[in-house]
Formats: C-alpha cells, sequence, structure tokens
C-alpha cells in the first residue's frame, strides 16, 4: 500500500483499482459473518480456495470472506458477483458443483436458492428475493461487497471519498451543519441528534478533545455492531476522521467488548493499513489535520455501553457511571470535551457526506431520520440483519422480511431495545418503527435487537430473565438500581414458582415508578420497562401464575408436570440416563415411569426423547 | 465555581444562588433542608443513594436528579419535596430497611417519611451497611491512603480491603470508622493495641504524659508527608 | 507459575498510569488465566495506582478471576435469543457432566464453566463457546461430543 499524501494520490490509486482487470472478475464471496461463523463459513472458504487451486489458472474467479450478508438463518451463504447470485446453506461438499456448474458454465443450481413459498420456484438473484427487497442497505450496503481485510477494496467500492470531500472541500463547521440537517440519532439507543452533540462539544473549552466510538454492543440479542466492526471496519474509521475534523479531536479510541475478538482483530489491521497509506496519523492527505485512532478492549460489564461508565473504564476504573450534568460533551475523557457515539452511528456519516443530508432526510419519519439496522432473531423464519427505513413497521420487518412466525407458531410478542426494552403485543403490529413509536408503546430503539416471541414464551419468565440479566449487570452504585433490580428479580422469581401474591403486581409497578425517576443512569431507569409492558400487555398471563398457580406457556418449571405416556414410550433409556434426580424408572424396552414426588422438572427427559413420550402441561 | 449569581425557582420561591453551587446547598442557603445519606460537606459529591433527589423543570416536563452534584442555572424549577420526590424517597428508604436491617440511621429516616417496615425481603438482619460510600471516599480524598474500595458489583457489591486481607496501605486512623453513618465498620482498642478491617496498630503513647495519640502506622504517615522526623509525632497535642 | 519475567515484558509495553491499568489486567488474565494476587501487586506498584484501584477494578469486571482457571473456557450463551431456545438446559446439561457449577473450574482444571450474556451470534441459537471455537445451534446431543474431543486433545 503506498503512502497517500494528498487527495489527488488518493484519486489516482482509486481509479487504478477501478481499471484494474481483476476488477471486473468473476468473484465469490463467502459470508464469514457472526451467523456463518459458526456454521463452517470458514470450511466451506477452504473449499473453494482449494477447488479453484486444482482447477488452476483458466478459471479466473476472486474468492473473498466477506462480512455479514445478512440472512443468518440460510447459514452458511455465497453470493456470486457481478450477477449477484445468492446461494444459501452451502456446505464445503457443495463447493465442487458450485464452481463447475456456476462459475465455470454460469448454470444456476437451483436446490441451494431461495424458493418462493407461493410456487417453490427458485430465485437466484438477490433483488428477486423478499428478503432484500424490503431493506435499504446503506451501513450495510458494502457488507456483501468487500473483504474486510483489505483496504483495497474498500477504495475500489468509493470508501473514503467523503473524507476527501470533507478535507478538502468543507469547513468543520460545514461538516456540522450537514450532519444536523441529515437528522441523524444516535443509533446506540439513547436516540441523541449527533449533530448536536457535535456542536457542544466543539464549542466547548479547551484544546485537547477526544472521541470515542462505543462497540460495546452488551444487549443480548444484538449483533448490527459486530458485523459492521468485523465486515466493513474502514467505514467506522472514515465516519470518526470525519468527525474528529468536525469537533476538533485528534485522538480517539473505539471500545470494543471483550467478547468480540474478531471484531478487535479487524478493526487493529484497518487502523494499520489506514495509518499505513496516509488516512490516519499526521497531515492526513496533505490538509494539516491529524488524527489517531486506539482500541480499547472491554473486560465484560454491560454498563459500561453507558457513557461515563465506558469513559471510566478508558481511564482505569471501575464502570460505575457518574450524575450528569456535566455531560460528556464538555467534561468527558480526563475531564476534557468528548463526543462518544455508537459503531453505527459512525458508519453513517461517509454515505450522509457522499449523498448528502438531504438524500439522507428523505428516509424515515420527520424525527426519525435515515434507516437503522435491526437483529431480527427468535421465533421467525428468516432471522439475521436487516436494514430499514426508520418508519417501517413491524409487522413489515417480522412477516415480509422474517418471514413469518416458524413453525407454524402464532405471533406473541417482539422484544425490541435489549434488556431495556419492553415487550409489543400484537395489537401493534402496525407501528411504525421509530425512537418516539417506540417509546410510546413503553419500549425503546436501543440498539435495534429485535426479538420476536411465539406461543412459545411465558411472559412473566422473559420478564424475570430480564431482571437477572440486569441485576446482574448493575454496577451498584446507586440504592433504586442495586436494591430495585434485586427485589423486583425476587419478586418474579416467586412469581415464576408459584408463590406469588395479589399484592405483588401493584408492589412491582410502585417500586418501578422509583426505579424509572431516581436511578442514576440508564440501566436502572430503563430496567422496568420489561416487566412493566408486560404487566401491561400480559396482565393475564401474570394472574395466571399468581392465582391459578398455573404457566399457560409451559416454561415455569416448577409450575409443570411432567409424565411418560406409556403408549409412546419405547423404553430407550435415554431420558433415564440425562435425569439429574434419578426420578424415571423402569425395564430396558418397557414404558419407563416418572415418579413426581423426585422429579425436579427440569425438562431435560422432554428435550432429549426422540419419541415426543414425554408430555407437559400446567 | 465562579462568583456570578443566577435567579432560580426554589419550592415556589424566587431565589439568588452561585451559579454551579449544587441545588442541595443552593436549597440549604435558602433554609430549606434536604434529606441525604451519601452526601458530607468534606467529600466530592457522587450521588450514590438517591435520597436527595429533586424535581426540576417546567411543569408536564419534569425529572428527578440528584440535589448533591446538579448545578444551580439560570431560571430553573425545583421542587424540594413534590409528591414524586417524596414517592422516591420514601421507596429508596424503604429498599434500605431491607437491605441494612439493622442501621438505626435508616429506622430514623424512615420513620421520619412515614416508613416503618419494609414489604420487601430483608437481608441479613445484622446488615448495616448502605454502600453509601462514604469511608472509600474519606479514604481516598481526605486520609489519601485508599486503604478500602468497593469491590465486586450487584449483587456482591462489598466495601473491603484487597483480596480481604490486611490492607498494607491502612494507617490505623479510624477515620473510615468515625465518618460512617450505620455504625458498620468494627473497631476496637484494648492494651494499647487498636484493631481495625483485621489489622492490628500498635498505638503510639506521647513521650510525655503518656496518653495513646494514634496509630504509629498514622503518625508515621503524617511524618513522611510533612517530611519532619517521625518522633516529633510522638508528642502529643496537649503536652507541646 | 508466577514468572516475574513474563509480567515485565507485559509492563515494558504500558508507560504506566491508570489508563493501563485494565490492558495490563487483560493481558496477565490472557497469559495465566487469572490474575495472581502477587502479580497485582506488583501491577499497583509499576502503574503507580492504589492496589484497592486494581482490586476494585478485577473484581467488577467479568472477563477477570482471581482463581485459576481451567485451560479450556467453556462459555454457554445465555443472551435472549438462547435462552428462548433453551440456553438455560444447555447450560445445566454442561454442568451436570462436568461436575461443576456455573463460575467454577473441574477439579483437573481442564474446564471452566461459564454463563455469558450474548455472543453475538444470535440467529444459531442456542450456542456455546469453547476457548475460541463457536458451535451454533446446539442441541442436547451434541455435549458429549464436544467434551470429549477437548479431553482427548489434551
Amino acid at each position: 500500500m503506498p503512502k497517500l499524501e494528498t487527495v489527488q494520490q488518493l484519486e489516482e490509486y482509486r481509479r487504478r483499482l477501478l481499471t484494474h482487470p481483476d476488477a471486473q472478475a468473476l468473484q465469490i464471496l463467502v459470508c464469514g459473518g457472526p451467523g456463518c461463523l459458526p456454521m463452517g463459513s470458514e470450511e466451506v472458504a477452504a473449499a473453494f480456495r482449494q477447488e479453484l487451486k486444482e482447477r488452476g489458472p483458466a478459471v479466473k474467479v476472486l474468492l473473498k470472506e466477506s462480512g455479514c450478508q445478512g440472512w443468518c438463518s440460510k447459514a452458511v451463504k455465497v453470493m456470486i458477483r457481478p450477477q449477484e447470485i445468492t446461494y444459501q446453506q452451502v456446505t464445503p461438499q457443495d463447493v465442487p458443483e458450485i464452481v463447475a456448474e456456476t462459475l465455470i458454465q454460469g448454470k444456476i443450481l437451483d436446490r441451494l436458492c431461495y424458493r418462493d413459498p407461493a410456487d417453490q420456484t427458485a430465485k437466484a438473484h438477490k433483488s428477486e428475493i423478499p428478503f432484500y427487497q424490503g431493506q435499504q442497505p446503506l451501513v450495510l450496503g458494502k457488507m456483501d461487497l468487500i473483504d474486510p481485510t483489505s483496504l483495497d477494496d474498500y477504495l475500489a467500492a468509493g470508501g473514503y471519498r467523503a473524507l476527501q470531500q470533507v478535507l478538502e472541500q468543507m469547513s468543520p463547521e460545514a461538516v456540522i451543519q450537514a450532519v444536523g440537517r441529515s437528522g441523524l440519532r444516535g443509533r446506540g439507543g439513547g436516540g441523541f441528534p449527533t449533530g448536536r452533540k457535535w456542536r457542544l462539544c466543539r464549542e466547548a473549552s479547551g484544546e485537547v478533545k477526544y472521541l470515542i466510538c462505543n462497540g460495546d454492543e452488551g444487549d443480548p440479542g444484538a449483533f448490527m455492531d459486530r458485523a459492521v466492526m468485523e465486515g466493513n471496519p474502514h467505514a467506522v474509521l472514515e465516519g470518526m476522521i470525519i468527525g474528529g475534523y468536525a469537533i476538533g479531536a485528534h485522538q480517539s479510541f473505539i471500545y470494543v467488548r471483550h467478547e468480540y475478538p474478531l471484531a478487535v482483530k479487524r478493526l487493529s489491521l484497518a487502523i494499520d493499513q489506514a495509518r499505513q497509506c496516509g488516512l490516519l496519523g499526521d497531515n492526513i492527505l496533505g490538509s494539516g489535520f491529524a488524527f489517531e485512532v486506539k482500541i480499547s478492549k472491554g473486560a465484560g460489564a454491560f454498563v459500561c455501553g453507558e457513557e461515563t461508565a465506558l469513559i471510566r473504564s478508558v481511564e482505569g476504573d471501575i464502570g460505575e457511571p457518574v450524575p450528569r450534568p456535566p455531560y460528556p460533551a464538555q467534561h468527558g475523557l480526563w475531564g476534557k470535551p468528548t463526543v462518544i457515539n455508537n459503531v453505527e452511528t459512525w458508519a453513517n456519516l461517509p454515505e450522509i457526506i457522499n449523498r448528502g443530508a438531504d438524500w439522507f432526510a428523505a428516509m424515515g419519519t420527520e424525527k426519525s431520520k435515515g434507516t437503522k439496522v435491526f437483529s431480527l432473531v427468535g421465533a421467525v423464519n428468516h432471522t439475521g440483519l436487516v436494514e430499514v427505513p426508520m418508519g417501517t413497521t413491524l409487522r413489515q420487518i417480522v412477516f415480509d422480511l422474517g418471514g413469518g412466525i416458524r413453525d407454524g407458531g402464532e405471533f406473541k410478542a417482539v422484544q425490541t431495545g435489549g434488556p431495556s426494552g419492553g415487550c409489543i403485543p400484537k395489537e401493534y403490529l402496525d407501528l411504525p418503527v421509530d425512537y418516539d413509536s417506540l417509546q410510546s408503546v413503553g419500549s425503546i430503539m436501543g440498539s435495534g435487537g429485535m426479538i420476536v416471541m411465539d406461543q412459545s414464551s411465558c411472559m412473566v419468565d422473559v420478564a424475570r430473565y430480564f431482571m437477572s440479566f440486569l441485576h446482574d449487570e448493575s454496577c451498584g452504585k446507586c440504592t433504586p438500581c442495586r436494591e430495585g433490580t434485586k427485589q423486583i428479580l425476587e419478586i418474579l422469581t416467586e412469581i415464576t414458582q408459584g408463590r406469588g401474591s395479589e399484592e405483588h403486581p401493584a408492589l412491582m409497578e410502585e417500586l418501578c415508578a422509583t426505579m424509572r425517576s431516581a436511578s442514576l443512569c440508564g440501566l436502572g431507569q430503563s430496567a422496568v420497562n420489561p416487566v412493566l409492558s408486560t404487566l401491561k400487555y400480559f396482565r393475564e398471563e401474570y394472574e395466571a401464575h399468581i392465582q391459578q398457580k398455573r404457566c399457560p406457556a409451559l416454561v415455569c418449571r416448577s409450575l409443570l408436570k411432567y409424565t411418560i405416556d406409556p403408549e409412546t414410550c419405547t423404553g430407550c433409556l435415554a431420558c433415564v440416563r440425562e435425569c439429574p434426580a434419578e426420578a424415571i424408572r423402569g425395564e430396558a424396552g418397557e414404558p419407563q415411569e416418572l415418579d413426581q414426588e423426585l422429579c425436579v422438572k427440569c425438562g431435560q427427559c422432554y428435550e432429549i426423547c426422540k419419541f415426543k413420550a414425554v408430555k407437559v402441561e400446567s | 465555581m465562579n462568583s456570578d449569581y443566577v435567579n432560580l425557582t426554589i419550592d415556589g420561591q424566587a431565589v439568588k444562588s452561585q451559579s454551579g453551587l449544587s441545588l442541595l446547598l443552593a436549597a440549604r442557603e435558602h433554609g430549606i433542608d434536604i434529606p441525604t445519606l451519601c452526601y458530607h460537606d468534606d467529600l466530592k459529591p457522587e450521588g450514590h443513594c438517591r435520597l436527595c433527589v429533586v424535581e426540576i423543570g417546567e411543569p408536564g416536563r419534569t425529572r428527578l436528579v440528584n440535589s448533591c452534584t446538579y448545578p444551580a442555572e439560570p431560571g430553573l424549577i425545583v421542587q424540594t419535596a413534590s409528591e414524586k420526590v417524596l414517592q422516591a424517597r420514601r421507596m429508596v428508604l424503604e429498599l434500605l430497611l431491607a437491605e441494612a436491617p439493622a442501621a438505626e440511621l435508616i429506622q430514623k429516616m424512615a420513620a421520619e417519611h412515614g416508613i416503618y417496615e419494609t414489604r420487601f425481603k430483608k437481608a441479613d438482619p445484622q446488615a448495616r451497611c448502605i454502600l453509601c460510600a462514604q469511608c472509600v471516599r474519606t479514604c481516598r480524598e481526605v486520609v489519601g491512603v485508599s486503604a478500602i474500595s468497593m469491590a465486586f458489583r450487584t449483587p456482591k457489591k462489598i466495601v473491603a480491603t484487597p483480596f480481604k486481607e490486611e490492607s498494607e496501605a491502612c494507617i490505623g486512623c479510624g477515620s473510615c470508622v468515625f465518618i460512617c453513618p450505620t455504625n458498620v465498620i468494627p473497631y476496637t482498642e484494648k492494651d494499647g493495641i487498636r484493631t481495625v478491617w483485621g489489622r492490628h496498630f500498635e498505638l503510639q503513647p506521647c513521650k510525655v504524659c503518656g496518653n495513646y495519640i494514634a496509630p504509629k502506622a498514622q503518625l508515621e504517615h503524617w511524618a513522611k508527608i510533612t517530611g519532619d522526623p517521625v518522633e516529633r509525632f510522638f508528642v502529643c497535642r496537649d503536652c507541646r | 507459575m508466577i514468572n516475574p519475567e513474563k509480567l515485565e515484558a507485559i509492563l515494558s509495553h504500558y508507560q504506566g498510569g491508570s489508563a493501563d491499568l485494565i490492558p495490563v489486567l487483560q493481558d496477565i488474565q490472557d497469559e495465566n488465566n487469572y490474575l495472581p494476587k502477587d502479580q497485582l501487586k506488583v501491577v499497583a506498584h509499576k502503574l503507580q495506582v492504589p492496589l484497592t484501584q486494581v482490586y476494585s477494578v478485577a473484581t467488577f469486571f467479568k472477563m477477570f478471576s482471581l482463581e485459576p482457571k481451567g485451560r479450556h473456557q467453556i462459555r454457554v450463551c445465555l443472551g435472549t435469543a438462547c435462552h428462548l431456545r433453551g440456553g438455560q438446559r444447555l447450560v445445566e446439561m454442561v454442568s451436570r457432566r462436568l461436575g461443576v457449577d456455573i463460575g467454577q473450574t473441574t477439579p483437573d482444571l481442564q474446564f471452566s464453566l461459564e454463563t455469558v450474556g450474548c455472543l453475538g451470534s444470535c440467529a444459531q441459537a442456542p450456542l456455546l463457546m469453547v476457548d475460541d471455537q463457536y458451535f451454533g445451534r446446539m442441541s442436547m446431543d451434541k455435549v458429549p461430543k464436544i467434551l470429549k474431543s477437548y479431553k482427548n486433545q489434551d
């Protein structure tokens, strides 16, 4: 990689990349994203490498491992360019045929294609597939296009053009105005107007300012930041350099959670590459602007997703938030004005500059502009990352993109915003998804987690699960959160174990009111959302648990009864081996008997029985 | 803090306060007492207990903030004892009654707010610590040795010496014991030995009158700070 | 077990001061699989931060352990998607097979068992990781084979 010292040199280098013969070559991109990696994407890529090597130089195909191609339930995914043929559920065994038939002869392999549910026809091209048709990729735009370990790829795809424009043609003030006009709001969950935050920081007194990228993504069920950091790290860097220029910061940190080692690796590589060719460091592209990026790794604390806790962690202290004001934009890292924005917020910047603030503001709703990436997971047919304009309805996301509820189940609720979000019932499926609408029904946008639940989820158990998580992650500094999460968890546990009382719902609501109004930080303040929303929308489930000691969804163990059906039991003894209480007895080959006195209701027998001979009721 | 003054409203009264002064102190200046637990005049306020919350903002758009750090701003409307504030204070105290059943101060303050029992599950009946962190902050900011700190987080958060062993940095001054509002920290003195945080400190008697002055370790600490020979501190104030 | 040269090597990369505390502890944790008390005392001295701060940080963050961990870290995801897909049963089964509770290490120091809030591969729930290897779409019957493959490796 040559050192690029001026904008002209960068343009020239990009032109050479675009006119290189390889630029038009046939490409096969194997998805290496968070959904495909655990399903063997590396083996598929290795198989392609091997097959192409054996075929020799006659077959001119470029093999790349890309970032997340979005449709995780169809792992491992493979994209062939330039035709944009997308194959799904690819295994190493499929590779020789793909190379022989599709790459060499141009024939589509129907069996690896998406099938239209109406007539079962194979749809090979990305543009024909509903999962992709309903999306508006902006942040995810380059994910199935580039190799995230290649700066050349990013440049060829138009990367760093926004930075060129900013350094050559825009003043810092003009950048802040553009960001303000775009209407971009913080994508980490707070939804604070980004332009306003930058302006506050720029106007704060002091020469030294800092910029931080929040890559802590602690919400269980959310992995969009991970996908962006791993799949398009340069977009994050480009956004940060633009931000640094706008606010007058020369030093920055990317705070990556400890559970994302690959993201750390990819970002480190991208930083090295950018530094080597002069896109980071002193006098970037001859502009006189200097900017450096360092990676700071989290150490396992959800609360460090909160701005002030994150700052303390970077400073080397425990992640206990501090009261605001003063706000980080005026008094942040080491007391200096600091802008903290989420990964997705930074990744939006290059396109906002490239295509203009007005283009961005034309998408979305009145108060929520642009697009949002959601991690659509849970009981839907199609799970993965989706990017849609703000204002798309829940119904469109869950049914059009998600393909509806899997296994013929019934929609029960969708939980947005992670553990700080609420559960939204089917009455609100036509709600347009944006910051304010979600808040109006008792949830939040959060970082974009969207967990769909069907009839097999118990909403009381869901509330208890989230409170358990928050109680474990609470820093413990302030009374309402530390003691509040503990006591609500205690009450919810009582309810799910059949010891709930009539007073419990009202007591929880009363305690939640104080947690929301008096907790020091967002963790405690929003901890009430799962409980309050489920109490509001699923009251009858709470009443069944409390009054009838029943769990209608068959989840809360203490309220269940397991029995073995003598008609279906084959006596294979698989359940006997797993039973931790030795509660199942019988002869081999004969129907087994479950002793109710000894049964601890763990459900292992139910899970392991291949004959569905174990019955459960409440 | 600068010497500008700002106009704000506290409990319906128009008042003038130093710009940036905490609402807690601004209220005090005007005769309004806001209850606190983790606040101390000599320590940097950190907002742990949430008892000092007040309601700020225009009607219909208010929120609660802890008055010990929130600064006086021009035009701010503050209510120190609105229904929302009182509900929060009562709930905080009710939670603390469950966390620290043996803390007399909490029982007293709760009673003052009309709370005589807690509906929540109680911890160990002997528990008294409310995690206000005054001990930790005193040791760090006032004494300057940082011998104890907050360890772990919810649900195991405690004040502890490093590794729960004898703290080498401790000078046995007992400031933490003195500052603790709920008498948590065990501290004994017997036969010229002071025991605090599980460590025994030899008390230094005055060379003149024989009365105990302080632990030898504490005097050695002072000597290190001032640069004086330690023997200077072996004479008590009365005998100088 | 405690190698003062290795610790020196780690510390030599840092200038000293509070901001280096967490990275230094992370390096030591990665090197030893836990944070030995004596090394923490050296860290406090070399970085010029109070030992209390080192102890607070070491106990606040979940990644750090003051007790030796096993050669292989098993992390069972209990994120929302995984919880809804039987994550709890999965971790209980692994716990039973290993004979240890969550957060503990087998007596032979081979395996440590932990749960994690979210591993970020939610579409492949339920999920577990052994060291840096992911195992997605887990079911009960896959557990014995996975554990056995690591036992045979060592």
